[in-house]
């Protein structure tokens, strides 16, 4: 089986930017692929090399085992969801659907049909003669999800896509998505910068950062084992203990991290139990967040840990400034390949 | 004074009213005043004796315009001269705001505003004079292409019968490039200012969607341009209906629109006759934004 996408040593760079920077991939079809970063990190530019409206400065890019590097946009059978959802103002939300065919010169009966039951598949099979102005942020971004599945491609990029639609929304959205990719069975790519996003919906995850790829895993590889210090911050919002704190703790220099929900909290005089790590600190701050609180605390040496707890009120106790003993397991320290990280 | 902010600010009307009284003065009595003195003229007619205006509501005077057939030949002239230098214009202006908007680098765009801007900043009578200059006979014009050996190509297109004359600068050829030349930036402007609006990411989707660059200009680009593209033909319309300035010092004897109101004003004294030629391009253009509306011009603002 061929793959969907290929990269192969592709680098894009504007005036001294690295904006990708010399990036391998290869996405199977069939997959729900995410790319996750910070902004800045090239996931975007990535998805514009696959859909064609960037070149590469060097290596190249396969489409279904074809080289496509130099192909124009509309030579590729691939389709974009864009992040501002780009409906076109001046047109119906069934001439925004029908636009594929309509350029491609199907007959007005066809594409007429053809784009109603688009509409029907996204739910919005009354709003056909409405204007995108006239539409809710939800409802443009099936009419543009529509659009681009009209063609039937083999690939369907999506820009944040969520990015702009409320928290029920959104996740009412994530599970309409992953639904439809595995009805249509085809190769989605989805950019986001939300780890939340990418952890819960793709097979793998692509982790950017400073136009290279981090780590290429499932989403529980990502967040269980972590191969960077910056894939631990940024998937598991984990601490990263390096240096000479790394030797105090555990007796060795090289960098490990710990995830906040690993951590528990306990009384400073308390004996520490078999196989754990601990170590002294101070209460600097307290979030409660619902299901868990997030704690801050300062070791004596100035570095800060932060432990997610939840919340079943025996660490009400611990106020701000307060003496606490964090503990976790050794089995739960994940050792780190580099400890650098921006 | 704080009793006067307090009233103010709870009587918004009051506040407005104030602000916006002595403009509406102006706006009643200057401008809208002279206008309807203008057509309240235009319904009296002059006594062909006496050279005097009778003060009788009548309807000779719009007759004398739409019947006479040496009126109707001026206002035929004017209104193909205004359609073709409206036509020239956009189709120059489209490419150069598309380039300026879309491809050209920060300094280019910088460089093409200025370029396009600092005609309009000079005075309007040099320029037309230069032109007479530049067209002439023996004037540049003719000298490079003669040099280029085109001489020939422009006898002959001189000889056309209608457009053509004895020189550049003495034929409504030269006539129509100098209105070209002078209603570009009106063109220009309006239409750069439609197409900023319009999102790089809306381009983008075309092509993603599978239309080549054609079908995007044709589909996405122009009719999102028509607003712009309407408010730049209304001034070079407009502009091209009411100049007399261009039509007596470039091209070819026959009268134009604005030169008959000049005209029967001055030496001729007939003020309602001036009048009623001046309603004139108010009307057609009124008829022009009729139909831009029904072509869907205006749809996309």
């Amino acid at each position: 089986m061929t793959a969907a996408i290929e990269f192969r040593d592709v680098s894009r760079v504007y005036g001294e930017v690295h904006a990708v920077d010399r990036v391998s991939l290869t996405v199977q079809a069939g997959e729900f692929f995410a790319m996750l970063g910070p902004s800045g990190s090239g996931k975007t530019t990535c998805l514009r090399l696959i859909a064609g409206f960037e070149t590469p400065d060097t290596g190249s890019v396969l489409l279904n085992g074809r080289e496509v590097t130099d192909e124009p946009p509309y030579a590729r059978d691939v389709n974009t969801v864009f992040q501002d959802y780009a409906l076109f103002p001046h047109m119906s939300v069934l001439e925004n659907v029908a636009y594929g065919p309509r350029v491609r010169g199907q007959r007005k009966d066809d594409w007429r049909r053809r784009a109603q039951e688009m509409l029907e598949l996204v739910q919005l099979g009354n709003f056909g003669e409405r204007r995108p102005s006239q539409l809710s942020g939800g409802q443009r971004q099936r009419v543009s999800l529509a659009r681009a599945l009209i063609n039937q491609p083999r690939v369907l990029l999506l820009d944040e896509p969520l990015g702009a639609l409320d928290l029920k929304l959104r996740e009412e959205m994530q599970i309409e998505l992953k639904n439809l990719q595995r009805r249509l069975g085809i190769t989605f790519v989805f950019v986001t910068h939300d780890q939340g996003e990418a952890l819960s919906m793709a097979d793998r995850v692509a982790v950017f950062n400073r136009g290279r790829i981090e780590q290429l895993d499932t989403p529980r590889t990502l967040y269980m084992r972590p191969a960077t210090a910056f894939v631990a911050r940024f998937v598991g919002s984990a601490n990263v203990v390096t240096g000479e704190l790394a030797q105090r703790l555990s007796g060795r220099a090289d960098p490990f991290a710990v995830r906040a929900e690993n951590i528990r909290l306990r009384a400073p005089a308390a004996a520490p139990d078999a196989d754990t790590v601990s170590c002294i600190g101070d209460v600097a701050d307290v979030q409660y967040h619902g299901a868990v609180s997030r704690w801050q605390v300062r070791l004596e040496s100035g570095e800060v840990f932060a432990a997610a707890v939840a919340d079943a009120g025996n660490n009400g106790d611990f106020r701000i400034g307060a003496r606490v003993r964090l503990e976790w397991l050794r089995s739960d320290a994940v050792p780190l390949s580099s400890a650098e990280s921006p | 004074m704080r009793a006067v902010s307090t009233f103010l600010y709870r009587r918004p009307a009051v506040y407005v009213l104030m602000l916006l009284i002595p403009p509406l003065l102006w706006f009643g009595t200057v401008y809208l005043g002279s206008l309807f003195t203008l057509l309240a003229q235009s319904f009296y007619a002059i006594d062909e004796f006496t050279a005097k205006v009778v003060y009788q509501p009548t309807l000779a005077t719009y007759e004398q315009v739409v019947t006479q057939p040496a009126n109707v030949d001026i206002i035929m002239r004017t209104l193909s001269m205004a359609v073709a230098v409206t036509i020239a214009c956009g189709l120059i202006a489209l490419p150069i705001a598309n380039y300026m908007v879309r491809y050209a680098s920060p300094r280019a765009r910088a460089f093409f505003y200025v370029g396009v801007m600092l005609p309009m900043w000079m005075s309007y009578l040099v320029k037309v004079y230069a032109w007479r200059l530049i067209l002439a006979k023996q004037g540049i014009l003719s000298w490079l292409l003669d040099t280029v050996g085109l001489g020939a190509a422009l006898e002959a297109l001189l000889r056309l019968p209608g457009v053509g004359g004895p020189s550049l600068s003495a034929s409504y050829l030269g006539m129509f490039i100098v209105f070209v030349y002078m209603w570009l930036p009106f063109m220009i402007l309006p239409l750069a200012a439609a197409l900023e609006k319009v999102p790089e990411s809306l381009l983008q989707a075309s092509a993603d969607l599978g239309a080549r660059p054609v079908q995007t200009f044709r589909r996405v680009t122009l009719p999102l341009a028509l607003p712009g593209l309407a408010a730049g033909s209304v001034f070079t319309f407009s502009l091209t209906l009411g100049d007399y300035i261009i039509p007596s010092v470039v091209g070819a004897p026959g009268y134009f629109i604005g030169m008959m109101v000049y005209q029967q004003q001055g030496t001729a004294g007939n003020i309602p006759l001036a009048a009623a030629f001046s309603v004139v391009p108010i009307v057609l253009i009124m008829i022009y934004l009729t139909l831009a509306k029904r072509a869907g011009a205006f749809d996309a603002l």
